[in-house]
C-alpha cells in the first residue's frame, strides 16, 4: 500500500469519528446517543489543551493526558497529527484538493510556495500561551528568591541546562547568558512593577484558533442545526445559538481560503500546527531528499500540504507529513528518512527572537489589560449565569477552551455561547439563556459538566447538584437566583391571577411561594347592592360579564360587614350574582356599597432555596422581558456572589 | 548545497534532543497530572491565627471620667483614665508595638462625631510612645467610605502621623483568610491581617454612637472594622457577628468616647443636632462592659443591646460592669 493511501485512510477513519463523535453527543436512549462514547477523545489528543490548561492552571486534567501520546509522537516523527489526524486538517485538504483541481500546474507550484506569512501562526501561538501563562507568572514572582539556598539552586539549575544544550549545541553559550540574563532582569523588573496580585492573570484563550475546539464548535453550533431532522433527528425541537453567525463566520472564511491557498489554515493561522512545528524540531526522521537524481522538476511542490518547499531547501516544521511529495516524485529522490534533505533543510520555526518577545509579552499584558474592565470583580455581569458545577469565573477563564461541547449536548438548549456578556476573553463561553431552549436547566440534568474536556464545568454528581447524600451539609448548587419583576408580573402589577413561575418552580419545598392579596378591581363605577337573598344578589352598576369574572379568582365583599371574609362570585346571570357560603348581613340595601375584589397569589422568591435554574423564567408568560428573571447573584461558584449568611 | 549522509555524531545528537525532549515532556505531562477535577470550595481551608493580645493580671478594670479636666479636653480626660488604672506602662511595655484600632469609618469632619476624634487618637498614641515607652504605633481602620478620604477627612491621619504614629490604610494585600474558631458567620472571611500580625497589643478606640441596625456602635461593633469583604451581608445578623468579632479580638484595651454622643442618625451622623454632650470617657480592658456603660448614654440600656448579652455569653466580658475593678472619677 502506498503510504497517501494508508494517510488518506487515517485522515478518512479520524475524520468520520468527529462526525460521529458529534452526532453521537446526544442524551437519549438510542445506541448511536450518548452512552459513555468518547466524545472528547479528539480534544483531550489535542496537546494545546492540554499544554494551554496545563500552564492556566498548573495541573494537566485526567483525560487531556493523551495529548502526551501526541507530543511524544510530534516529537519522533513530525506534524503527523495535521496530515494524518486532524478532521479540521482533513477538511482543508479535501476542500483544497476539489476546489484547486483544475487549476494548473504551475498555479498549484506557485499557491504551494512558501510565505513568509507562514510565521503568522508561531506568533499567534506564543501570544496565546503568553496570555495562559499570567498566573504562572505570578506565581514565579512570588517566589522568595531572597532564600539563598533557592538562588543557589536556580543557579545550579540554569548552568546545568546551559552546558547541556551547550553540548547539544542547541544553543550558543553567550545566547544562553543572554537569555539567562535577560528572565533575571524581566524578573526582577516585574517584581518592581508588580507583586503580581493586581496584574498577572491567566486567560485561555487558545480555544478560539485550536482547531479542534474551532471545528466541534463549528460543526456542531452552526452546521448540524441547520441540517438537523432530516436524515436523522438529533432534537426535537430545532437549536438555537446566539452568536452562530460570527462562529460561521469564521468557520467558512477558514474553509474557503483554500480557495486562494490550500490549507490556508493549517499554514498561517493554526497555532495546533505551529505547537508541532515547535515539537517535531528534532524529529529523527523528516521529510527530503536522496543526495542524487533531483531533476528539479518541481512535481513535488505541487500536492504539497504543508507549503514547505521539498523541492528546495525544506522547511521541516512546515512539513504535515502528507508525503504527497514521496508520491509525486518521478525519481525516487522524495524520502521520510533519518538523514537530513541533501538540498537542506531549516529544522528551527520562522519566528525571530525579536518577534518571540514581543508577541510573549504581548500575550501576557493582554490578560491584564483586560481584566481592568472589573469583570472577574467588583463589575461582573449578573446576566452570565454558568452551567452548574462552573468553577470560579477566573478559575473558569483559565479552563474553558470554547469547544461547545457543554452547548452541544445541553438536552434543553440552554446553554448558549456569550458574546461580550462576559467580557472580551469569555466570547463562545458557555452562559445560559432562559428565554431560549425547551425550558430552564433542568435541575435533575448534570450533562454539561460530564462532557467539559477541562473541568472548567466540573462533573458534578446528581447528589451535589441536589445537595443530597454526602452534599447535604453544603445543600444544593445554586447557578442563579430568581427575581420577580413587580413591574411587569401580572399578578404584581396588573391585578391578573397568574403564578405560572410557582407552579413551575421543580424545587421541593418550592422557592417560590405567594401571599393572597385581595385587591378591589377597577370597574366604571360603584356597585351598589340592590338585594341579598340567600346566596344571591343583585345590584346597581357597570355589568359584570360572567367570563371575566365568574372564573372563580373573583370575589365580592359589602360594606357594613367589617372582619367578614369576602365570597366567591360562584356565577353570574341574568337575575344577579351567586355567591359561595358567606356571612354577610345587609342593613340598608340599596345603600351598601358592593366592592368586587380579585384574590391574588402573589409570588416571592426565597432565597434559601432558588438554585436559579429558570424553569421559572422560561415559563414566564411575560414573554419578552419576562417578568421573573434569574441572575447569578447567589449563585454558589463565587462565595462573594451569595446573598445570604 | 549537498549535505553528507548523516554522520553517527549528528545522529546521536539529535536523538539525546528527541529524548530529551520525550523526557521533559513526559515528565511536565505525568508530574502535573491530575486525575481528579478541581474540588467546590470548602469553607475552612487553612488559615491565619490572631493571638490574644489581653493582658491576664488587666483583666476586668475599668476607669469612668466624668467631666474634662480643665481645658484638657479629651486628651486630659484619656489620661486621667489611664492614669488610674496604672498609667500605659501597666498595658503596653517598653519596646513593644502597638496597634490602634480607631474608627474612621466616614469620611466626615472629626466636628460630626461619626468617627474617633483625632485630638484623642494622638493623646493615645503619645501615651504609648512617650509614658510607656512603646516602639511603634500603627494606626488603622478597614472604613466603610474610601479609606484615603476616610483617614485625611477625619483629622485622623494628620493627628496620628504628628503624634509619631504609622497610619495603614487598607489595601487588598493586607488582608488574609480568618475563620472564628466556634464562629459561624466569619468562615474563611478576609480579615485585615497584616496590621494585626505585627504588634503585640492591640487598643480598640470607637465614639459613642447611635446604630440603626444593632442598637449602638460603641467598641464591640468597632471590630467590624477589621473585616474585609463584602461585610454588609453580615447585618442580616449584626449581633451575632458582633458577638464573633468579640471572639475573634481580645484586645489589650479599649476607650470608649462618650465626650459627645451621636444619639440619632447614626452610624453617619451629618449634623450638630445628632450629637449631645455626655461628657463621659472610658478606658476598660472589658470591652463588654465598656459598652454595657456607654449604652447609658444613648439612653438605652444593656438588654436594648442583644449583641452585650451575646458576647457575654461567649465570655468575652461582664455585662454588669459595676462589678468588676472599677473606679469612677468627676473630673472637674
Amino acid at each position: 500500500m502506498r503510504i497517501v493511501t494508508a494517510r488518506r485512510i487515517s485522515q478518512i477513519f479520524f475524520f468520520l469519528l468527529f462526525v460521529w463523535f458529534c452526532i453521537v453527543s446526544t442524551l437519549g436512549e438510542g445506541w448511536w446517543q450518548l452512552r459513555g462514547w468518547p466524545v472528547g477523545w479528539l480534544i483531550q489528543l489535542d496537546p494545546l489543551v492540554g499544554l494551554g490548561t496545563l500552564l492556566a492552571t498548573g495541573t494537566l486534567y485526567a483525560g487531556l493526558l493523551w495529548g502526551l501520546l501526541t507530543i511524544v509522537l510530534t516529537i519522533v516523527l513530525g506534524r503527523f497529527f495535521c496530515g494524518w489526524l486532524c478532521p479540521f486538517g482533513t477538511l482543508h485538504q479535501a476542500v483544497g484538493w476539489l476546489a484547486n483541481s483544475g487549476r494548473r500546474a504551475s498555479w498549484k507550484i506557485a499557491a504551494n510556495r512558501y510565505r513568509r506569512g507562514q510565521g503568522l501562526k508561531y506568533s499567534l501561538l506564543v501570544f496565546l500561551l503568553g496570555a495562559a501563562a499570567g498566573d504562572l507568572m505570578r506565581r514565579a514572582i512570588g517566589v522568595p528568591i531572597q532564600s539563598p539556598y533557592l538562588a543557589a539552586a536556580i543557579v545550579v539549575i540554569m548552568l546545568t541546562l546551559g552546558v547541556a544544550a551547550l553540548r547539544l549545541r542547541t544553543i550558543s553559550g553567550t545566547g544562553w547568558v543572554a537569555g539567562v540574563a535577560a528572565v533575571a532582569v524581566g524578573w526582577t523588573v516585574l517584581s518592581i512593577f508588580t507583586d503580581g496580585s493586581r496584574l498577572l492573570a491567566a486567560s485561555l484563550q487558545t480555544g478560539l484558533l485550536d482547531p479542534i475546539p474551532l471545528f466541534y464548535r463549528s460543526v456542531n453550533l452552526t452546521l448540524l442545526p441547520l441540517v438537523d431532522g432530516r436524515l436523522i433527528t438529533l432534537s426535537a425541537a430545532s437549536r438555537l445559538y446566539p452568536g452562530a453567525f460570527a462562529m460561521g463566520a469564521v468557520f467558512w472564511t477558514a474553509v474557503f481560503l483554500n480557495l486562494v491557498v490550500p490549507r490556508f489554515y493549517c499554514r498561517f493561522v493554526c497555532p495546533l500546527g505551529a505547537l508541532f512545528g515547535v515539537l517535531g524540531k528534532n524529529a529523527l526522521w523528516r521529510v527530503g531528499q536522496k543526495p542524487d537524481g533531483c531533476t528539479a522538476c518541481g512535481d513535488c511542490d505541487r500536492y504539497c500540504e504543508g507549503g514547505c518547499e521539498p523541492s528546495a531547501v525544506i522547511r521541516t516544521p512546515e512539513c504535515v507529513l502528507c508525503m504527497n511529495c514521496l508520491a509525486d516524485c518521478r525519481h525516487g529522490v522524495m524520502g521520510y528518512r533519518l538523514d537530513p534533505s541533501a538540498a537542506g533543510e531549516v529544522s528551527v520555526p520562522d519566528i525571530s527572537k525579536r518577534e518571540l518577545v514581543a508577541v510573549l509579552a504581548a500575550g501576557v499584558a493582554a490578560v491584564p489589560l483586560a481584566r481592568l474592565a472589573g469583570m472577574t470583580g467588583d463589575a461582573w455581569n449578573t446576566g452570565v449565569i454558568r452551567p452548574p458545577g462552573s468553577l470560579p469565573e477566573e478559575e473558569f477563564l483559565q479552563r474553558c477552551i470554547k469547544c461547545g461541547q457543554c452547548m452541544r449536548v445541553c438536552p434543553t438548549n440552554v446553554i448558549h455561547p456569550a458574546g461580550f456578556q462576559a467580557g472580551l476573553e469569555g466570547i463562545w463561553t458557555p452562559m445560559l439563556n432562559f428565554r431560549m431552549g425547551t425550558s430552564g436547566c433542568q435541575h435533575g440534568c448534570i450533562a454539561c459538566g460530564n462532557l467539559c474536556p477541562t473541568a472548567a464545568i466540573r462533573p458534578i454528581s446528581i447528589e451535589e447538584r441536589l445537595g443530597k447524600g454526602d452534599f447535604e451539609s453544603r445543600g444544593p448548587m445554586r447557578i442563579g437566583m430568581a427575581f420577580v419583576d413587580r413591574g411587569r408580573c401580572l399578578p404584581w402589577a396588573m391585578d391578573r391571577p397568574c403564578i405560572v413561575c410557582q407552579e413551575n418552580c421543580p424545587v421541593s419545598p418550592k422557592a417560590i411561594f405567594t401571599r393572597i392579596e385581595f385587591r378591589s378591581v377597577r370597574l366604571d363605577g360603584d356597585l351598589r347592592l340592590r338585594r341579598l337573598e340567600g346566596n344571591r344578589l343583585t345590584f346597581n352598576g357597570p355589568a359584570l360579564p360572567s367570563d371575566r369574572f365568574a372564573t372563580g379568582d373573583y370575589y365580592v365583599s359589602i360594606d357594613g360587614n367589617p372582619g367578614i371574609p369576602p365570597a366567591r362570585i360562584a356565577d353570574i346571570g341574568p337575575a344577579g350574582l351567586t355567591l359561595e357560603d358567606h356571612a354577610f348581613t345587609t342593613s340598608a340595601p340599596g345603600a351598601d356599597r358592593v366592592t368586587l375584589l380579585v384574590r391574588l397569589q402573589l409570588p416571592y422568591v426565597d432565597p434559601a432555596r432558588c438554585i436559579g435554574c429558570g424553569v421559572c423564567e422560561h415559563e414566564c408568560p411575560v414573554k419578552g422581558r419576562r417578568a421573573i428573571r434569574v441572575t447569578a447573584e447567589n449563585e454558589t461558584r463565587e462565595r462573594r456572589h451569595r446573598l445570604l449568611l | 548545497m549537498s549535505d553528507p549522509p548523516i554522520n553517527r555524531r549528528q545522529f546521536i545528537g539529535r536523538c539525546t534532543r528527541a529524548g530529551l525532549s520525550v523526557a521533559a515532556a513526559g515528565a511536565l505531562g505525568i508530574g502535573f497530572y491530575e486525575s481528579k477535577p478541581p474540588q467546590a470550595r470548602s469553607d475552612d481551608h487553612e488559615t491565619v491565627l490572631i493571638p490574644d493580645f489581653s493582658i491576664a493580671e488587666m483583666s476586668g478594670k475599668m476607669c469612668i471620667v466624668r467631666g474634662a479636666p480643665q481645658g484638657m479636653g479629651r486628651a486630659g480626660s484619656v489620661r486621667l483614665a489611664f492614669d488610674a488604672l496604672g498609667g500605659m506602662k501597666a498595658f503596653v511595655k517598653p519596646g513593644e508595638r502597638v496597634l490602634l484600632k480607631v474608627n474612621a469609618a466616614f469620611a466626615s469632619p472629626p466636628a460630626l462625631g461619626a468617627t474617633s476624634h483625632p485630638d484623642l487618637v494622638a493623646a493615645v498614641v503619645r501615651l504609648c510612645l512617650e509614658d510607656a515607652g512603646a516602639s511603634r504605633v500603627i494606626v488603622t481602620d478597614n472604613p466603610i467610605n474610601d479609606p484615603a478620604s476616610c483617614f485625611a477627612l477625619t483629622g485622623i491621619d494628620a493627628a496620628a502621623r504628628a503624634a509619631g504614629a504609622e497610619v495603614v490604610i487598607p489595601r487588598e494585600s493586607l488582608f488574609r483568610r480568618f475563620s472564628v474558631s466556634g464562629g459561624r458567620l466569619i468562615r474563611d472571611w478576609p480579615v485585615l491581617y497584616a496590621p494585626l500580625a505585627r504588634v503585640d497589643r492591640i487598643i480598640g478606640m470607637a465614639p459613642v454612637k447611635d446604630h440603626h441596625r444593632s442598637g449602638a456602635s460603641m467598641t464591640l461593633k468597632n471590630w467590624y472594622g477589621l473585616l474585609g469583604g463584602r461585610r454588609n451581608i453580615f447585618h442580616q445578623d449584626v449581633h451575632t457577628v458582633i458577638q464573633e468579632l468579640a471572639m475573634m479580638i481580645k484586645p489589650t484595651v479599649v476607650v470608649l468616647d462618650g465626650t459627645q454622643s451621636m444619639m440619632s442618625n447614626g452610624p453617619t451622623g451629618g449634623s450638630l443636632s445628632d450629637l449631645k454632650p455626655t461628657g463621659t470617657l472610658i478606658v476598660s480592658t472589658d470591652p463588654v462592659a465598656a459598652d454595657a456603660a456607654g449604652a447609658a448614654l444613648l439612653g438605652r440600656t444593656a438588654t436594648d443591646l442583644p449583641f452585650i448579652a451575646k458576647a457575654e455569653s461567649v465570655g468575652a466580658g461582664r455585662a454588669d460592669y459595676r462589678s468588676l475593678d472599677f473606679k469612677e472619677i468627676q473630673a472637674s
